[in-house]
């Protein structure tokens, strides 16, 4: 079976459609969710600083910029681990079934 | 011996540092250090650890796949581990903690700049590298675009990228090796070179992953045991080091806030494009895509990388407060004892200095043997990158169009690897004492313009051509390179010119864009018979990258 017939019959099965609809979907989400507060905070930084330096608390002198930078930075990590849970898991597996169907 | 080092924070802020920050103590003098006997033998313990490795990495380097991939064979762990090594520079330790040091919460900001381009790179680009490359991301461009034009094009990419890497690396490596070990410079540049050579020439990818990997495992460990004793000094509370910081600090209540550094929401902008799609074109960490057995773990690893990277920005930033109460208010880390003067070593020492003052001489050692050991692998990994654009991409490829046996191929890396050793440590002394942060503007405008479009479009866009990307990747070089020229960096503290043509320091925004526009353009307007059998192959190309089908897989012994 040659190459081409593989690729045909990977085109024509509505499961490829899925998985790239699905995954592509995902990523672009995944990927809004994390600049769209990422340039939000670049923004900020740049043109209203001063509603970074409210304090966290009354008793505290740790202004609220500290913990959100922490935020981006732990979130953007945590949103990795949900994609590759995603696409390690249900992803792969539509991936497999497209693979085993062409082969056949 | 008094050595006046124009910018000493040039060099080692190395890769995390952009003009705009040149900042904190930009030009003073350095005093040679006596020689640290403790720290030269946790180094050599280092040293003697890896080349072992590097014997054992040799015996299984026999075919060009293991040159270059370590055989597909490593786990995402592992290999997240190794990119995270890639990626945490000494100066990544050195001026973070400056940078919070002087500037407090400006370098934060920074940080999170530095951070924000790895999940990206995972949603958008890490199975797709994956699919589609081999050995090098030349393999990627060139996927069904012309081989010669378009590899030669990628391969000078990556060579430009690496070799402005490199010197900074080897600058920063002098210097710094200088101060802490007392080493003279030069030798602490053959020193580095040679080292390197040996990894990469004996044990390529294979030796340049573990060194990588004990290396980030070391910095971690580093930087997280001087975070505990930092944080026993304040009795544990990060409300306690901050108020201490900021009765400490001459800036006061306002190193809690942003200052002047993202003022200028443009040149923001434009730095944090160049860094967050610069990273995405390095070659060095593409690279390490292809070193995995597939997909899988190539998105493993970078979930690894980013948690490891994430981490290590956290625990530098808590670094570089506590080092505002505990170096700052100390006159013994200061010129002739004067707090607030200068700091002893320059501006990027304090999180050396806070290291002593915690943890002592011996832990100071370690700090500094761990420095050592970072720029080593730093190092090795970027020549690696070169060796395999000009003995995979160049010779293999273009000059031999395939016909090369593995056995030729693998005898050009190694003395491309030689040969970029050599070169590196000749391009380190002819530097010497020069102003090199305008080299980590041009890596990461070079990579963010020349190699990153030609890469996500040919991975993304069905209309690219070789047209387009001929035409784009040189719009991108020209631009990138001649506006750093122009910029303040250059144009006025390097040249001496009155008033910068370019007002920004990263050339992202205009250099990025216009890559974009004219690949776009000249593909578009691309009506050859190649353009159209170029787009018609797109559809096979997209398969392997969704599916993975036909993907070079893992390469058992």
């Amino acid at each position: 079976m040659s190459g081409n017939n593989i690729n045909a019959k990977i085109r024509s099965n509505p499961k490829f459609a899925e998985l790239v609809g699905k995954r592509t979907r995902f990523a672009i989400i995944l990927s809004l969710i994390v600049l769209l507060p990422y340039y939000s905070y670049m923004l900020v930084v740049s043109l209203q600083p001063q509603l970074l330096a409210s304090k966290i608390s009354d008793g505290s002198v740790i202004t609220i910029g500290w913990p959100l930078a922490a935020l981006i930075v732990i979130g953007g990590w945590l949103l990795t681990g949900v994609y590759v849970s995603r696409a390690n898991g249900e992803f792969d597996r539509l991936n497999e079934e497209i693979l085993k169907e062409a082969r056949k | 011996m008094k050595r006046s080092i124009t910018a000493l924070v040039a060099g080692t802020l190395l890769a995390i540092s952009f003009t705009a920050l040149a900042g904190p103590g930009a030009i003073e003098g350095v005093e040679k250090q006596p020689v640290n006997v403790s720290a030269i033998a946790m180094f050599l313990v280092f040293v003697i650890a890896t080349l072992g490795i590097t014997k054992w990495a040799a015996g299984k380097t026999k075919s060009t796949a293991d040159f270059y991939t370590a055989g597909g064979g490593i786990t995402g762990f592992q290999n997240g581990l190794a990119i995270a090594g890639d990626y945490m520079s000494a100066a990544t330790l050195l001026g973070i903690t400056s940078m919070v040091y002087f500037k407090g919460y400006d370098g934060f900001i920074y940080a999170v700049c530095f951070f924000i381009g790895w999940p990206i790179i995972l949603f958008l680009m890490a199975e797709r590298l994956r699919n589609l490359g081999k050995f090098t991301f030349a393999d990627i461009a060139s996927y069904r675009l012309d081989q010669n034009r378009i590899r030669t094009f990628a391969a000078i990419g990556s060579l430009t990228v690496v070799c402005f890497y490199l010197i900074v690396q080897m600058v920063g490596a002098g210097q710094l090796i200088q101060l802490l070990f007392g080493l003279e410079y030069n030798v602490a540049v053959a020193v580095v070179g040679i080292l390197m050579m040996v990894y990469v020439t004996f044990g390529g990818m294979t030796a340049t992953t573990w060194v990588q990997i004990i290396k980030a495992c070391l910095l971690l460990g580093g930087g997280i045991s001087l975070m505990l004793l930092t944080l026993s000094q304040f009795g544990w509370s990060l409300d306690n080091l901050f108020a201490k910081a900021i009765e400490s600090h001459k800036m006061g209540e306002k190193m809690m806030a942003p200052g002047s550094l993202m003022a200028d929401p443009v040149s923001a902008f434009s730095l944090s494009l160049g860094l967050l799609f610069g990273t995405a074109g390095l070659p060095h960490i593409m690279m390490r895509f292809f070193t995995v057995p597939n997909a899988k773990e190539a998105r493993k690893s970078v979930f690894y990388a980013t948690g490891f990277i994430g981490l290590f920005f956290l625990v530098t930033i808590i670094l570089g407060a506590g080092a505002i109460t505990i170096v700052g208010t100390n006159p013994a880390f200061f010129e002739g004892g004067q707090v607030g003067g200068k700091i002893l070593g320059g501006g990027n020492m304090p999180v050396m200095h806070l290291a002593k003052a915690v943890g002592g001489d011996v832990f100071l050692g370690f700090l500094s043997a761990v420095a050592f050991a970072t720029i080593l692998a730093v190092v090795s990994g970027l020549a690696l990158a070169g060796a395999s654009a000009i003995s995979h991409d160049l010779y293999a490829r273009v000059i031999k169009k395939g016909t090369a046996t593995g056995a030729q191929e693998m005898k050009v890396t190694r003395f491309a690897s030689v040969g970029l050793g050599l070169t590196a440590i000749a391009l380190g002394i002819a530097f010497k004492d020069q102003n090199v942060l305008f080299l980590v503007a041009l890596a990461f405008g070079v990579a963010s313009s020349v190699n990153f479009p030609v890469l996500i479009l040919s991975m993304y866009w069905k209309g690219l051509t070789t047209r387009g990307a001929l035409w784009g990747g040189i719009a991108g070089l020209v631009s990138s390179v001649g506006l750093v020229v122009l910029s303040p960096t250059v144009w006025v503290k390097i040249l001496g010119n009155k008033a910068a043509i370019f007002p920004y320091d990263h050339p992202a925004i205009v250099s990025m864009s216009l890559a974009f526009f004219i690949t776009w353009l000249m593909s578009v307007t691309d009506k050859s018979a190649r353009a159209a059998a170029e787009a018609e192959a797109y559809e096979e190309q997209f398969i392997r990258a969704q599916t993975g089908l036909g993907a070079a897989g893992a390469h058992a012994h």
